[in-house]
């Protein structure tokens, strides 16, 4: 019975591969549950109340981070602020008015994946060039914010882009057929229906925008602010940079580094409320949006 | 002889070297149907969106010949396609409303011509939904999804979108190819209603859909217009070899 014996052996192999497959998912499980839980373990103990609302003292070996996490917020929004329009306005015209296959168009994709293979401190030292430096905005808030934008923009277009282009033809044709032009029956049919995805790329940004340290070590972060900023030109502290600095700079560090933990575990909770809040949003867009 | 509101005038359509359509000459008369049949791939959907230049948004397209509306031809120089679509509606063949409400649906072709009379954009969708035979089914949840409804109420409110700007023809690609046999009627039914108003242009694969639902019809095959006439006559005595073989089932 040859086929009997074949067919033994390709359940065999298909067994082998799902194996292979189970592994690898529990692998990923557990080194993602041992960063949260060594995290977690060494910073939960110094969160509370003082840590989340009061400042540094005593050469940062005491206090709390809440200048920190305002700077953070602060960066995020002002990325989104620089990365949303610019965004969604080129990849529009690239999915929407370029034609697709002149080849500018094919260098300018190509350009935008390789701007988001650019290691994050590049985009910090172009930041002090340009922003600090050269349009003399200073060690702040704005040039930081442009910084991260301008990092998170391949992100953001590849997602917008994707977004768009799983707006179904038939919703196109049937307003261009009423008459509408093409702005009109972007505006009013394709971005209103790729909302969920738009609002994905946002999330993905977000997560990576919180979490940058090297873009902004020149740009906006110091370690130690007097007070929250008064306006845009004003430096920040920031969460990923107050790590940095609680575990390389100071003299004591049996009190900063649990400190630093506690920081991270206040970063990571950030973000994922962050991200809870664009995912709610997303899921309200998509009810009404099911096609 | 009828008032002739269309003249298709030696239509040819290329799609990069392919040659889709070969000097279609047709007359579409005023507030009737007139059927499209065809096998597929014969160019039925081409001729029908060359109407309303939808063909326009397509890389490669080629278009020579004439086709006169109002004294004019759509494919002058200079002619803005958009204001011909404003003129010449078109339903599509699965039912494609926005995700929006109902009400949106049929408001939106209002909004974008700018109105902006709240109780003038009310009249008019109600007007719409009450000719697309679809009011009594939606009145109460007009502000609900449009996707809530069936695929024959999807395409009625289709149809409703399209006539809400009151065009003069309205295009109809297989309008009933995704719906079940009831809804197929009911579409039907509301086709033979909007004559009145409308003048229509009904392509479709469904032989026996030409024959209930148009007042003339066109015979396409690959390309070329091979018979057009009253419905009745192309039916029951074809002029052509090539009609009556496809009538009668030898290919298609």
């Amino acid at each position: 019975m040859i086929e009997e014996n074949n067919l033994k052996r390709r359940y065999l192999v298909q067994n082998i591969w799902f194996t292979i497959f189970w592994l690898s998912m529990i692998l990923i499980a557990v080194v993602l549950g041992s960063i949260l839980y060594f995290i977690f373990s060494r910073g939960v103990k110094v969160i509370n109340w003082e840590f989340l609302t009061a400042a540094p003292r005593r050469g940062m070996t005491e206090g709390g981070i809440f200048p920190a996490i305002v700077g953070t917020l602060y960066l995020v929004l002002g990325s989104i602020v620089v990365s949303l329009p610019l965004g969604v306005f080129s990849a529009i015209y690239l999915t929407e008015y370029a034609s697709p296959r002149h080849p500018a168009l094919r260098a300018i994709r190509t350009a935008i994946h390789c701007l988001a293979g650019v290691p994050s401190v590049v985009f910090g030292l172009f930041g002090l060039a340009v922003f600090v430096k050269i349009f003399g905005f200073g060690v702040s808030v704005l040039s930081g914010s442009l910084t991260l934008g301008i990092m998170s923009l391949p992100v953001v277009i590849t997602s917008v882009e994707e977004a768009l282009k799983a707006v179904p033809l038939s919703f196109r044709e049937a307003s261009l057929a009423l008459g509408a032009n093409k702005w009109t029956t972007i505006w009013r049919v394709v971005l209103p229906s790729s909302l969920p995805g738009i609002l994905t790329g946002l999330i993905l940004s977000i997560g990576r925008v919180a979490g940058e340290t090297a873009p902004i070590m020149f740009t906006a972060a110091v370690f130690y602010t007097r007070g929250l900023p008064q306006s845009p030109f004003d430096p920040v502290m920031a969460l990923p940079y107050h790590i940095y600095g609680l575990i390389t700079e100071g003299t004591r560090p049996d009190k900063q580094i649990p400190l630093a933990y506690g920081t991270a575990v206040v970063l990571i909770l950030l973000v994922i409320a962050v991200d809870f809040i664009a995912i709610y949003w997303r899921g309200r867009a998509r009810r009404s949006r099911k096609w | 002889m009828e008032e002739i509101k269309l003249r298709i005038k030696d239509l040819s359509v290329f799609f990069g070297k392919k040659q889709v359509l070969h000097q279609v000459n047709l007359n579409i008369p005023a507030n009737k149907v007139t059927a499209i049949i065809g096998p597929s791939g014969c160019g039925k959907s081409t001729l029908l969106r060359s109407i309303n230049r939808m063909n326009d948004f397509f890389e490669d397209v080629r278009i020579e010949g004439e086709i006169i509306f109002d004294g004019n031809n759509i494919y002058a120089e200079g002619v803005d396609p958009v204001t011909v679509r404003r003129r010449i509606g078109m339903v599509f063949q699965t039912p494609n409303p926005f995700p929006k409400s109902i009400f949106e649906n049929v408001a939106y072709g209002l909004r974008i011509q700018g109105w902006k009379n709240k109780k003038a954009i009310e009249e008019q969708v109600v007007k719409s939904l009450q000719a697309a035979a679809l009011w009594d089914e939606v009145k109460d949840r007009l502000h609900s999804s449009a996707f809530d409804l069936s695929g024959g109420q999807q395409q009625r409110l289709c149809i409703a979108r399209a006539i809400a700007v009151e065009p003069e023809i309205l295009l109809m690609d297989e309008p009933a190819s995704a719906l079940d046999p009831i809804a197929t009627a009911r579409v039907e039914e509301l086709i033979r209603s909007l004559i009145k108003k409308y003048t229509i242009v009904l392509v479709t694969h469904n032989m026996q859909e030409a024959a209930r639902a148009s007042d003339y019809t066109a015979f396409l095959l690959l390309g070329k217009l091979i018979e057009f006439g009253p419905t009745n006559q192309i039916f029951t005595n074809p002029q052509k070899k090539e009609t009556e073989d496809y009538l009668t089932g030898r290919f298609g």
